[in-house]
Formats: structure tokens, C-alpha cells, sequence
């Protein structure tokens, strides 16, 4: 049955009466492949760059091979070390904060029931997505500045003597940077989880109500189950994500001080590819980031397919 | 037959909990923004003595007659106007039209294109590369590197694909009988449709465009006539930060480069305008995402 079904299709496929019917959307196909080809599928030849001495006068196909270099240069080099470590911590904290934070956020706005006051919190807490990193990194900076805000809370409760200049103590970076971006997502990842806990069944809850349970024991017992499969896609599509995750807050935020917690791969790439026109380098550093994005993706996805019915491909 | 139960202890407890947490999550999330609207209309001199929360102290509009009176901030105000228009009505256009070709369940490359797109979004050349590439096309120091490369995104293809593929069949059939193109049926039947995602979309490339530094500081460094909002903002800032980092101001905080007030009428300048968008067009932002976000 199924192969007929597949000999039927091909044999429309074949018929040039078809083609011609479709010849808009072929059309349209054929320009967007070229576009698509030029913009995504090009930029991967460059990837030679990275095993190669590439010097933009000789071009990448005349440039000299030197083979696997630039990857021992980096792996000699304890400043990529340190890079690679910071990108993956920031990028699993942040991943780990922002989920939680979404999930409790959702599951509490769910409980409030009049919808007077629900309303405007949610509009509220979708207002910092809208704002750019460059707007958030400018008001975090005034909040934590030695006459911001938060020092002048510390200072009032005598938790401190004298006011913090946060910016300068690597130890208080990456906390910053998983709450910056705590600040700016939480009520925009919440959307999605919000959909999911309305489409719970409410017979559910009035069932366990009837039973006496209360309402901590129906989060627990029914939204949690019922949000299980958007929290898993969601963190299976966010995994592959970890070592992107790294790179506006960490260069606007980062200076001289914190530069050993605050440099990322994708920091590191600017700094050797572009500001010191060593491409070679950078690219190496770049193709080893998406190799691993490319390996974490794959792991994440075989091992959601082994475990439960959840998968992107 | 609505059960009237009585709120138990722990009942009391959890919406006391609801009650903090929501109280907290607003304050911190509103507080700061407040606080530098405030600073922006303080002045500068009285603001460096800091304790100023959600009022201006010593109220001034110099801090705005300075910004206005840059020059580059005009420059930046007009090309980020200008690039978020034009590549949020081109990008709409191709992403739509794509999501169209590959929604048609009879296309003879459905799956080929949609692979194809797909790829794209978790293989690509990386900074080095595609930098290079630019350069060798010409895009580099133009306005164009603004809103050509990013013109076909294949998220937002897949949200509008995945709305488009909602809409019955039996429409495109009938109109087909009474003799329309593809053409015809993407901009007269499926378009009028698929309003709700289009506003959508255009929301999301409008809010990426209007917040875009990264690609002026990359591509148009040099190039003062195509800077935007957002990188003349972050040159204040970066200054300010290099100055924390350094020793002698990590003892002594205060002194900035630039005043604190001046760099806070900046910040309300550049998000003013989505700050009063946004409420209007949540409805659909939140069908949008729900829609085409997690779906598959």
C-alpha cells in the first residue's frame, strides 16, 4: 500500500504538465536556494581557513595547509582553555536559571485568578525582552553602580560598610550575567509555558480538589506532568544552544578586571579574527564551537529518542 | 455545582508565597527602568550624589538638550528607522513567500526545501567566514549589510509554515478550478489569512532590526553616515565600563566618562519607542509564539 502510494508520487513528479503547473513555486524555490546557498551554505567553504595559514591575498584556495596548527595553538593556549570553560559555565547556569525562573513563574501567574491583576504582570514582564542588550547592560550598570540601588539596599541593611564596585571582582560575573539574563526572558519563556498548563484538562484539578488536595499537591501531582513534554523540547532545542549563549552581556559587561571569568569563544573570535586579522585562528575557534554544538545537539536528541517520545528530528 | 471548599493552612500559606514572589518580580523588573527614567530627567551634577530611586531630585531637561543636540545620535535615529522598515517589509515578504512553497502539500520539493532551510539553523560558517564573505560581496561599509543577509531566517519561515499549514486545502483547490496561479492564491487567499503570524513575524524582525549593534560595530565601523541607536548608545557605555575596570576607579567608584544622566536619556530615547509599542501588539506575539514555537 505504502509503496504504491510512493509510485504514485513519483510518477507525478515525473510529468511535465506538473512542473509547469508549479512553475511559480519552482520559481520561487530556485531564488531562494541561490540566496540561501550564498548566504548560509558559502560561508562553510570558509571553514579551509582554519586548516590553513590564510593570507586574504593568496585566497583560501592558495593560502599555505598547515594541517591541524591552529587547533594545537589553541589547545596550548590557556587564555581558550579558560574561554572554553567560561562559555560552558555561563551557558549551562544560564540555561538552568532562566528555565527554572520561567517555570516558576509561569506556575505561580497561573494561580492568580483574577485576571485584573494577572494581566498587567504578564505585560510587565515581557517589557525587558523588547529591550536590546545594550539598553539592559546600561540600566544593570546604574543599578549596581557604588551609588546604585543595590549597594545603597546593602549599605541601609548593614550587610556591607562600604559600596561594592561589582563590575571589578570576577567572582560577582557570572551570577551578574545569569540574573541579567534571568531579567530579560523569564516572562517571555513563560509564554509558552502558560499555553501549555491552559491546555491542562481543569477536570483534573476539580477531580483532586474533590479529593482534598491542595494546591501545592495539584501543582506537583498535575501542572508539573502537564508541562513535562514542553519542558523537555524546550530544553532539548535550548541544549544545543549553550555555547551561543555567550556573547553580548559578556562583551558589554566585561572589562580589564573580570576579563579571566568574562571571555567567551565567541569574544575570543573577535579578538583574534578581527581585531588582529588572524582568521586563521578565529575560524579554528569558531569551527570548534559549532562542532561541539553540532555533537551536543545529536547526544541531546539520540538520548531524548531513547528515553521518552520527545525529539527535534 | 461549584464545591465552596475551605482554604486550608497550607492553601493560606502557598497564595501568600504567589502574593511575595509577584510583588518582588514586578518591583525588580520595573525598578530599574523607572530609576533611569528618573535619572534622565535629573540634574547631572546633583545625580552624582547618588539616592535617587524612583523621582528626579533637581529636575532638568539639559541631560535631553545635550542628547538631542549629538549629532550622531540623529544619524543613528534615522538609519535604524529607516533599516527596520525596510527589512521588516522585505524580510516579511521573502520569509512568507518561502513558508507559502513549502506549505503547498502537492510541491514536488516540499521536503527538499524545507531541509535545506532547516540546516541553516544549526550549521553555519561562524563570525570569520561570514565576515569575509561580506567583504568579498561588497556588503561591508554599506547600508545594504543591514538587511540582505538576514533576509530569510528559517525560524520565522517555519512559525508562518506551520500557521499556513493550518488553513484547509479545499480553499487553494476551489480557486484553482476557477483558475488562479500560485501567485494569486499566495497574496488574495492565503496572505489575507495568515494576518495574525504576519504581524507576528514582523514583530519579531522589527524588535531584532531596532535593537541590532552587533553588525554596525562589525561591518560599518568606520562608516560614521551608517552607524544605529543602539552602537551609539554602546560607545557611551563602553567607555563607562572601561573606566570601572580600571584600578583606581574600582576604589573610588563614581567618576564616569560620560554622566550617568546623560547615558540614562540616551537609554530612554532608544527604547521609548517599543517600550509604548509592545502592550499593543501583545495579543499576537503570544499567539504567534504558541503557534509556531514548540510545535513539531
Amino acid at each position: 500500500m505504502a509503496r504504491n502510494k510512493n509510485e504514485e508520487k513519483k510518477e507525478r513528479k515525473i510529468t511535465v504538465k506538473e512542473l509547469k503547473r508549479q512553475s511559480f513555486l519552482l520559481i520561487v524555490s530556485f531564488v531562494v536556494v541561490v540566496y540561501g546557498i550564498i548566504f548560509y551554505y558559502l560561508p562553510l567553504t570558509g571553514w579551509i581557513m582554519a586548516f590553513e595559514n590564510y593570507k586574504p591575498k593568496k585566497g583560501l584556495l592558495g593560502s599555505t595547509f598547515v594541517g591541524l596548527d591552529k587547533f594545537k595553538f589553541l589547545f596550548g593556549d590557556d587564555v581558550f582553555i579558560k574561554v572554553i570553560r567560561n562559555t560552558f559555565a555561563m551557558g549551562v547556569i544560564n540555561l538552568v536559571t532562566t528555565t527554572v525562573m520561567a517555570v516558576l513563574f509561569a506556575i505561580l501567574l497561573n494561580e492568580i485568578r483574577r485576571s485584573w491583576i494577572k494581566k498587567p504582570i504578564q505585560t510587565i514582564s515581557y517589557l525587558p525582552h523588547f529591550l536590546s542588550w545594550i539598553v539592559v547592560t546600561s540600566i544593570l550598570h546604574v543599578s549596581l553602580s557604588p551609588t546604585g540601588i543595590v549597594n545603597d539596599l546593602l549599605l541601609r541593611f548593614g550587610i556591607i560598610n562600604q559600596a561594592i564596585n561589582f563590575f571589578a571582582f570576577p567572582k560577582y560575573f557570572w551570577p551578574i550575567v545569569a540574573f541579567a539574563n534571568c531579567w530579560k526572558e523569564t516572562g517571555w519563556n513563560a509564554i509558552i509555558y502558560l499555553s501549555a498548563i491552559t491546555a491542562i484538562d481543569p477536570a483534573l484539578y476539580e477531580a483532586a480538589s474533590i479529593d482534598g488536595a491542595d494546591r501545592l499537591q495539584k501543582i506537583r501531582y498535575i501542572t508539573f506532568p502537564g508541562i513535562k513534554p514542553t519542558f523537555l523540547i524546550l530544553l532539548l532545542m535550548n541544549v544545543g544552544n549553550v555555547l551561543n549563549a555567550g556573547f553580548e552581556v559578556q562583551y558589554l559587561l566585561g572589562n580589564g578586571l573580570v576579563q579571566s571569568v568574562s571571555q567567551t569563544i565567541d569574544i575570543y573570535v573577535l579578538k583574534w579574527g578581527i581585531s588582529q586579522n588572524d582568521y586563521s585562528l578565529g575560524t579554528a575557534a569558531g569551527l570548534f564551537k559549532s562542532a561541539v554544538s553540532i555533537a551536543i545537539i545529536l547526544i541531546a536528541n539520540s538520548i531524548a529518542k531513547k528515553y521518552s517520545d520527545q525529539r527535534l528530528f | 455545582m461549584k464545591h465552596r471548599v475551605r482554604k486550608s493552612t497550607s492553601d493560606i500559606i502557598f497564595e501568600i508565597v504567589v502574593v511575595v514572589f509577584m510583588v518582588c518580580f514586578v518591583t525588580i523588573t520595573l525598578y530599574p527602568v523607572i530609576n533611569t527614567i528618573a535619572l534622565s530627567f535629573n540634574d547631572g551634577i546633583d545625580a552624582v550624589r547618588g539616592g535617587i530611586y524612583l523621582w528626579p531630585r533637581k529636575f532638568s531637561l539639559k541631560n535631553y538638550k545635550t542628547v538631542f543636540a549629538m549629532q550622531n545620535i540623529w544619524v543613528g535615529a534615522r538609519v535604524t528607522v529607516a533599516r527596520t522598515i525596510i527589512a521588516t517589509v522585505t524580510s516579511l515578504f521573502a520569509n512568507a513567500l518561502l513558508a507559502f512553497v513549502v506549505s503547498r502539500k502537492r510541491f514536488l520539493f516540499k521536503s527538499q526545501l524545507s531541509l535545506f532551510w532547516v540546516i541553516t539553523m544549526y550549521v553555519n560558517g561562524g563570525m570569520i567566514p561570514i565576515f569575509l564573505l561580506y567583504k568579498n560581496l561588497g556588503l561591508t561599509g554599506t547600508f545594504h549589510v543591514y538587511w540582505i543577509p538576514g533576509m530569510i531566517s528559517a525560524f520565522n519561515m517555519l512559525v508562518m509554515r506551520t500557521y499556513m499549514e493550518g488553513i484547509p486545502e479545499s480553499l487553494e483547490e476551489s480557486a484553482q478550478l476557477d483558475g488562479a496561479g500560485y501567485f494569486t492564491i499566495f497574496k488574495d487567499i492565503v496572505s489575507p489569512l495568515c494576518k495574525p503570524v504576519y504581524a507576528t513575524i514582523a514583530l519579531f524582525i522589527a524588535v531584532w532590526q531596532w535593537n541590532s549593534w552587533f553588525d554596525a560595530m562589525l561591518y560599518n565601523r568606520m562608516k560614521t553616515e551608517y552607524t544605529t541607536l543602539q552602537y551609539e548608545l554602546m560607545k557611551l557605555l563602553s567607555s563607562v565600563m572601561q573606566q570601572s575596570g580600571s584600578a583606581e576607579n574600582a576604589k573610588n567608584g563614581a567618576a564616569t566618562i560620560t554622566p550617568i544622566t546623560i547615558r540614562s536619556a540616551v537609554t530612554v530615547a532608544t527604547m521609548l519607542p517599543i517600550v509604548c509599542l509592545y502592550p499593543f501588539l501583545q495579543r499576537y506575539f503570544v499567539t504567534g509564539l504558541t503557534i509556531g514555537g514548540v510545535k513539531e
